[in-house]
């Protein structure tokens, strides 16, 4: 049987090449398109550059200047204080449990939402969201009325000794809720737009549901569950409302981190205090620059599937 | 491996996109299931792989009940309009998934998997591309790799959506032919679905032409080209003119003027005339069926395209050969060699 087919094999180099002149071309073209006087553009970048020195780079200045103000071994000592030591210790137990509840939860709901048709949908969706919506003051009280002594299931756990409130599994549970959309919100729009095609083709080949999972659905969305994870986790360690409400402040048991900083706040503790915010202010700039990284990747399974 | 299907109708709210579609496969088949858009072919070709179900109706393979099994256990090949490569394993990869995830009762060997990758790659001539994601491949090429996946479970049947659709005209010619003779090597019972007339025609041994969910005709090539059953089939396979009469006492008319066609066997009433457009004969005014006036001519290759404005309305495009001398203003005679008159 003869079978001529002509090959066009699509990246080569000299196609790289093209491609990189083509995105200078672009960018030369964009520069013409600068229409506005000199005098202007200073004064709006001047504006943009001063609003983001009052508002983002003089707080964190702020934050490290005081947390040092007394030199490195002084911030040491708040750091390595009992209580500064237990308020991490259970901001990484109660991240790290909300994280874990909120990967499956979110990649359960975005499983479903974004691969089948069902009644409902809309509102299930809405119902994602409902935490991002409502005060996380709300959110906590919400857990108050459901677990305090006077709430309706109170007497029941003091029958059986169960501790929800003002202990570990309450502000988890309170964390966990308010971060419940980050993982489901960075999977619904990726998941829908990779569409189904890929899960039929692997099971019309004998793939089960879960091989599926695991072989295509998963891999295909690796850097979105990533982003997820980063977000719901940066919410969960800074979160201060919900858990203020239901964690009770006992000190060296019920304080998570943001809680700390208020109380040393508050008693006049600067350098403990900062030296606390210090670490969550650098837990912010690693998930910026995480989160960058992971765009990018993002952006490039994006590019990939265009071709 | 026969396929056979009766009485499918599905609906998607209330648009029955198969209403009521009967179909027989021989074994070895090569079938093309052509029709515009909406008109129920992919449905049908997705109900048949497991990745859709029927309202109602029956599908077997071989006489057995293939609707009592999903998608996973049929054994059918599907390859997609969009090929659905995993985008992020390697063509290798992607053709060995089929084999990997089979229950480890009978899963080959890593060895075993490797010689039948490699064999489906020297089969669709694309071996060399082994190492590449799919994401650095032609459209033909990820076409062939799709291919390769679907064939790589030793399919019972293979089925194919819009296999060329996302092709550009050059590659679509080459894989046709490519594809006709993969089938012939292979020999494995397939279907194809097609919105391109041409490319029915060309690959399959027989076509079935659908509409709004139906079944128009069933057929050989030829058949539905040469001896369209429905008015839908004459107008949509090969191009046609299409003329509203009307029938009675004996007497086809085109608008008020009588047509000297035999009107033996029709029954009275509004009628649709079809022709192939080089079935119209052009003559001397006076001696044909038809008059009319040559508004402009272009040539078409062998051919030359007319457009003439009959006596009693119509404006008709024709296909003459080019040593006839035709201009512009010119009343000539048209007489149909062969034309189908379909009632309504």
């Amino acid at each position: 049987m003869t079978m001529q087919i002509a090959d066009t094999v699509s990246l080569s180099a000299s196609d790289a090449k093209a491609r990189a002149e083509a995105r200078a071309h672009a960018a030369a073209a964009r520069d013409n398109l600068r229409t506005e006087p000199r005098a202007v553009r200073i004064a709006i970048i001047t504006l943009a550059i001063m609003f983001l020195t009052v508002f983002v780079v003089l707080p964190l200045v702020v934050v490290f200047a005081q947390a040092f103000s007394r030199g490195v071994l002084a911030y040491l000592a708040a750091l390595a204080e009992p209580e500064a030591m237990a308020a991490i210790k259970l901001t990484l137990i109660v991240a790290a449990i909300s994280v874990g509840l909120n990967l499956v939860f979110g990649l359960v709901a975005a499983w479903a939402i974004a691969k089948f048709e069902f009644k409902g949908k809309t509102f299930l969706i809405t119902l994602i969201d409902l935490p991002f919506s409502v005060s996380p003051v709300i959110s906590g009280l919400v857990f108050v009325l459901l677990f305090g002594a006077q709430g309706y299931f109170g007497s029941w756990l003091r029958d059986h000794d169960i501790q929800i409130l003002f202990a570990v599994p309450g502000i988890a549970l309170a964390t966990t809720f308010v971060t419940f959309p980050f993982v489901a919100r960075a999977l619904i729009p990726l998941m829908q737009e990779q569409g189904t095609q890929e899960e039929e083709a692997a099971i019309s080949l004998g793939a089960s549901g879960l091989q599926t999972f695991f072989r295509v659905t998963l891999p295909n969305i690796k850097w979105g569950v990533l982003y997820g994870v980063l977000l719901c986790n940066a919410r969960a360690m800074g979160e201060f409302g919900a858990v203020s409400v239901v964690s009770g402040h006992i000190r060296g048991e019920t304080n998570t981190m943001p809680l700390l900083v208020e109380i040393l706040y508050n008693e006049y503790q600067f350098v403990a205090a900062f030296a606390i915010a210090s670490l969550l202010a650098m837990l912010a700039l690693i998930t910026l620059i995480a989160k960058t990284v992971l765009e990018r990747h993002l952006d490039e399974g994006e590019d990939a599937s265009d071709h | 491996m026969t396929i056979e299907v009766r009485n499918l109708v599905k609906k998607f709210g209330s648009f029955a996109a198969l209403d009521g579609v009967d179909l027989k496969v021989d074994n070895g088949e090569l079938l093309a299931l052509l029709g515009p858009s909406g008109s129920g072919k992919t449905t049908l070709l997705r109900i048949i792989a497991g990745l859709d179900w029927p309202d109602a109706g029956e599908v077997s393979f071989n006489g057995e009940d293939a609707l009592a099994q999903g998608a996973r256990e049929r054994h059918v090949g599907f390859v997609f309009q969009h090929y659905a490569l995993f985008r992020h394993m390697t063509v290798f990869e992607n053709v060995a998934f089929g084999l990997r995830v089979q229950p480890r009762a009978v899963r080959k060997d890593e060895a075993a998997i490797r010689a039948r990758v490699k064999e489906l790659l020297d089969l669709v001539q694309l071996d060399w591309l082994a190492d590449r994601y799919p994401s650095q491949l032609s459209g033909g090429q990820r076409q062939r790799i799709a291919l390769a996946r679907a064939l790589a479970i030793e399919p019972r049947i293979l089925l194919l959506d819009e296999p060329f659709g996302a092709l550009d005209a050059k590659v679509r010619k080459e894989l046709r032919k490519w594809l006709r003779s993969l089938h012939h090597e292979i020999n494995v019972t397939s279907i194809f679905v097609t919105h391109d007339q041409e490319e029915a025609l060309e690959v399959a041994n027989r076509v079935v032409v659908m509409d709004k969910g139906r079944i128009e005709q069933i057929g050989s090539p030829d058949d539905v080209y040469e001896t369209p059953a429905t008015a839908f089939v004459h107008g949509f396979i090969g191009e046609s003119i299409e003329l509203p009469i009307h029938v009675d006492g004996g007497v086809i008319r085109l608008g008020e003027r009588p047509l000297q066609l035999a009107a033996e066997g029709l029954a009275p009433g509004a009628s649709r005339l079809f022709v192939r457009r080089h079935d119209m004969l052009v003559g001397p005014p006076g001696t044909g069926a038809f008059e009319g006036a040559v508004q402009h001519v272009r040539n078409f290759g062998p051919v030359q395209r007319a457009e003439v404005a009959l006596a009693g309305g119509e404006t008709i495009e024709i296909d003459a050969p080019r040593d006839k001398e035709l201009r512009a203003g010119d009343t000539i005679g048209l007489n149909p060699r062969r034309y189908r008159i379909f009632a309504g």
